[in-house]
């Protein structure tokens, strides 16, 4: 599974340093990487720096794995899940070109897994560190936009206001109507935003095994969740936490617990459910499950995104 | 037709070669050189330069020509390409009192020591098209008179002769115990402090910070600006190295100043005075500096107890949405897949829908 | 007898704005059940000395002690920041003159009084919803729009949600800014009723800053009489009202009369 980086496209001889930012800047980052996993969820503010990617498009990120990756790892890299969308595609090749550094598919066999949107269907190790690339680390933005009260409602714990927008929700629709960024408690003491990741993810964030670090390039703030923390969503007594459910299992691997796409097949209504992790589907097609459509279902997926979908 | 945003790399690889066929054009017409747009298009290399944040004429044609004149990707190419760059130290400050002026103009005074000299100047040109410049055999060599007597050297800069008379605020003393920010190296905190925030208003884009000036004019945070001085030429730019411990000219640059002079009512300490609003670009960017002097003056609310109730005024509104990289690639970045997202909000509005329909029917039983 | 220790003891407090001073040497104290009026005109300082008080304008000079409870009398300017908001959010209430200024206008009226109790680690949805019902009909709203927004509401609606949502927490003292102010005189009323009779229900301890002076009547205790920054005549209400001492309280309460 796990692929060499192509030698061609290296520009590490081209003037540019290991992995891209120079050491002077990666000892900063991982000195506030440090900060961030000794007070979980607290967002740390650092010195990001421009990246040759735009921003908004995964810098912090980058940069976070940047600073901590060294020749001996493996990377991962998914956008929506997916090791094959373009975003996640050029970040990958971005690693490869700077850092030479092997690259997988396999969530298992990934030293470090950066991704966007997404926590992989297959349960994070001890040893594995998972990059979250962020957009907004401030989970309270949309309720305060002033950075300077968003800092004391975080230092002084004053978190009524999210509980009240959660209130607002179940007054106005009967349930909390947020299925994604969905604001999470870390270690009991800060509010923090899991990124634009499905609350269906969550749960996985919570008492995870993997050191878990979260990078947002724009906003320019660093934070973590070390292996083993409690992380809770925000919830009332009587209206718990639920996660997505689908009434159909993966079309193509049968799967049932697990994040579905849905793909649109015609213009009449017409569409399936496929695994949003495409490596947990693969392998499970690859040992042998198989979903309710089964065949037909895989060929019109094939079709309906181009995409190769092996021979049982 | 269902267009998935799978299949990665190859298409990334062809859309580069895309991009590059289409940026070389109709290869009839002769490729632009860099000369020509670095001798051609000066202002435009000028704002690259400035918001790109990196004084370096041939790079800024480089980014400009790469960006098919996108001159947002221009500034964003330089910015990138500035991050990567080693850093030996500051320079000393620039002295704008001893530029060798090419344009000096005062809105305040009429006749002043140095006198008024227009330069280069697009202000009084009637905007009619020059069918002269769409010749094919092009506008030859046009050439300026000069004056009899040079611009002297070393004219004073007009706030210096406010100053005399204490009528406006004295100009923040250098002080070599506190170090400048960079907001290049540290994130922006606030309250922010006025070297960092003038650092972002000057890297910060040329349209936004022209509404916002504009935005103060209008009556949002009005402070009676007067055009102080506006001047454009060469200054030289001084480096102490740490192994000779004495100044040495390091190379000389084009820079745009802008003074505006406001009125200030005063306080129980201070007399009434008027202050300052200060733009600086490199190159010629006029309507650049004069919008961050009003911007620049506004964000002072705060230091001058002013009530801070408009746009202009209130420093994170402003620092926080100025920067056109910063702000260009997160509107953009809506462009990549959110299907994750979506699908979850399509679950959640089919099942409110569903709620909704059976609260209605509960209602209407 | 001992006399209890007051709920609130002010000493000397000066603020000054430039060579302004919005209050001169104020000091009084005020006891647990006990209503005080601040009236004079506009520009008199009254604001001024609400907002000191409330620990919201650092005074310039002088004490603002503060019963805690389990602590006593307490410096509240010597709290940290923290303590004052937490304070400020539960044993205190601040019912401003404009409800924009103390409500949340884009959330539901029931979000505006569960918030403080959410505030305070509240985490039963039907819980606090009762408890927002219970204090939405304390008020005379109407419970069918519980789930609106007040912005839609009249100006009274608003006035009444706003005292909702300062008195769920039970606070031991409630500052109030011109709470009749800008509402049509029949609304005033009404809203002056409800207000005498929470204050008397719930034994709430109050200051009251108004110019009118019909207000302090119905509701205060105790006046303290403010010019030009200074306290120039204090006494129980029906006393200063009846028997004004002070020239500047004589012609507030004559012109007041002739109305």
């Amino acid at each position: 599974m796990t692929r060499a980086a192509p030698q061609s496209e290296s520009v590490v001889e081209a003037g540019y340093n290991f992995a891209y930012l120079d050491e002077q800047t990666k000892r900063m980052i991982r000195r506030c990487i440090l900060k961030a996993v000794a007070v979980p969820g607290y967002q740390v503010p650092f010195g990001g720096r421009e990246m040759p990617l735009p921003y908004g498009w995964g810098t912090g990120g980058m940069q976070v794995t940047a600073s901590i990756i060294g020749r001996a790892d493996t990377l991962k890299v998914i956008d929506q899940g997916a090791d094959d969308t373009t975003n996640a595609v050029n970040i990958r090749r971005f690693f490869a070109r700077t850092a030479e550094v092997p690259t997988t598919e396999a969530t298992a066999e990934a030293s470090i897994v950066q991704t966007r949107h997404r926590v992989p269907e297959d349960p994070l190790a001890e040893g594995q560190i998972i990059v979250y690339q962020v957009p907004q680390p401030e989970p309270l933005r949309a309720l305060e936009p002033r950075e300077v009260e968003c800092r004391k409602m975080h230092a002084y714990k004053e978190y009524g206001l999210m509980q009240v927008s959660l209130y607002e929700d179940i007054a106005r629709f009967g349930e909390i109507a947020t299925s994604y960024s969905y604001p999470v408690m870390v270690n009991d003491r800060y509010l923090m935003s899991p990124t634009p990741i499905p609350k269906f993810d969550n749960p996985k964030m919570d008492d995870c095994p993997a050191l878990q670090l979260f990078g947002a390039g724009r906003e320019k703030r660093i934070y973590a969740v070390p292996p083993y923390t409690r992380v809770k969503s925000l919830d009332f007594d009587d209206h718990p936490f639920a996660i997505q459910q689908w009434e159909e299992d993966c079309a193509l691997c049968g799967a049932e617990e697990t994040f579905l796409d849905e793909v649109i097949l015609d213009d009449k209504g017409g569409k399936m459910y496929v695994c949003s992790d495409s490596h947990f589907c693969e392998r499970r097609r690859a040992e042998g499950h198989r979903g309710r459509l089964s065949e037909g279902a895989a060929k019109a997926y094939a079709a309906a995104v181009g995409a190769d979908v092996e021979e049982a | 037709m269902y267009v998935a945003v799978k299949g990665g790399e190859q298409a990334i690889l062809n859309s580069h070669k895309l991009i590059a066929e289409e940026r070389r054009g109709d290869t009839a017409v002769p490729e632009l050189s860099l000369a020509q747009i670095k001798e051609q298009m000066q202002l435009a290399v000028d704002r690259v330069m400035t918001e790109g944040s990196l004084y370096d004429r041939d790079l800024a044609a480089l980014a400009i020509k790469q960006a098919q004149g996108d001159l947002m990707e221009a500034i964003f190419l330089l910015r990138a390409y500035r991050t990567t760059l080693a850093r030996f130290g500051e320079s000393l400050p620039i002295e704008t009192a001893g530029m060798a002026l090419r344009r000096r103009i005062s809105a305040a005074y009429k006749d002043l020591p140095g006198g008024q000299v227009l330069g280069p100047s697009y202000d009084y040109t009637h905007r009619l098209l020059d069918f002269a410049l769409a010749a094919e055999e092009g506008v030859g060599a046009p050439e300026a008179e000069s004056a009899e007597s040079g611009i002297e050297a070393a004219i004073p800069r007009v706030t210096d002769i406010l100053n005399h008379e204490g009528l406006i605020e004295e100009e923040i003393a250098l002080d070599d115990a506190a170090p400048v920010g960079d907001l290049t190296r540290e994130p922006l905190r606030f309250p922010a402090e006025r070297d960092l925030r003038l650092q972002n208003l000057a890297r910060g884009d040329e349209g936004f910070l022209l509404a916002l000036g504009y935005s103060t004019q209008r009556g949002y945070g009005r402070n009676h600006p007067f055009a102080g001085e506006i001047r454009l030429g060469e200054v030289a730019v001084e480096f102490v190295p740490e192994e000779l411990g004495f100044a040495i000219e390091i190379g000389e640059i084009t820079v745009t100043e802008c003074q505006m002079i406001n009125q200030f009512a005063g306080s129980a300490e201070r007399p009434p005075q008027f202050t300052r609003g200060y733009g600086l670009s490199f190159g010629h960017c006029e309507r650049k500096t004069m919008a961050m002097a009003l911007v620049d003056r506004a964000l002072r609310a705060r230091e001058l107890d002013e009530s801070i109730e408009y746009p202009a005024q209130d420093e994170e509104f402003v620092l926080y949405h100025s920067d056109n990289v910063e702000a260009s690639g997160f509107v953009q970045h809506l462009k990549l897949p959110h299907y994750v997202d979506f699908q979850s909000e399509l679950q959640l509005i089919r099942s409110l829908r569903k709620r909704h329909a059976q609260d209605r029917r509960e209602a209407a039983e | 007898m001992e006399t209890p220790s007051p709920l609130l003891r002010v000493r000397n407090l000066t603020q000054a704005f430039g060579p302004l001073l919005a209050c001169a040497d104020i000091s009084f104290e005020l006891h647990s059940g006990e209503v005080l009026g601040v009236v004079g005109e506009s520009g008199s300082g009254k604001t001024t000395l609400l907002n000191c008080l409330s620990a919201r304008l650092t005074p310039t000079n002088g004490i603002v002690e503060y019963d805690l409870r389990g602590r006593g009398l307490t410096d509240i300017y010597a709290l940290s920041e923290p303590e004052r908001r937490l304070l400020l959010r539960t044993d205190w209430g601040v019912v401003m003159q404009n409800p924009r200024d103390g409500l949340r206008m884009n959330v539901s009226a029931g979000g505006n009084v569960g918030e403080r109790l959410m505030a305070v680690g509240a985490r039963h949805y039907g819980a606090i919803r009762r408890e927002a019902e219970d204090w939405l009909a304390k008020v005379e709203l109407d419970l069918g729009r519980m789930d609106d927004k007040p912005k839609h509401f009249s100006g009274g609606m608003q006035q009444r949600l706003q005292i909702a949502r300062n008195l769920v927490t039970k606070p031991r003292l409630v500052f109030m800014d011109e709470p009749t102010g800008g509402l049509d005189v029949s609304v005033q009323a009404r809203l002056l009723d409800l207000l005498r009779g929470l204050v008397r229900e719930l034994r709430l301890s109050a200051i009251i800053v108004t110019h009118d002076l019909a207000v302090a009547r119905l509701l205060a205790d105790r006046l303290m009489v403010m010019k030009d920054g200074k306290v120039v005549e204090t006494g129980l209400t029906d006393q200063v009202l009846d028997d004004p001492h002070h020239p500047y309280t004589q012609l507030l309460v004559s012109s007041v009369l002739q109305v």
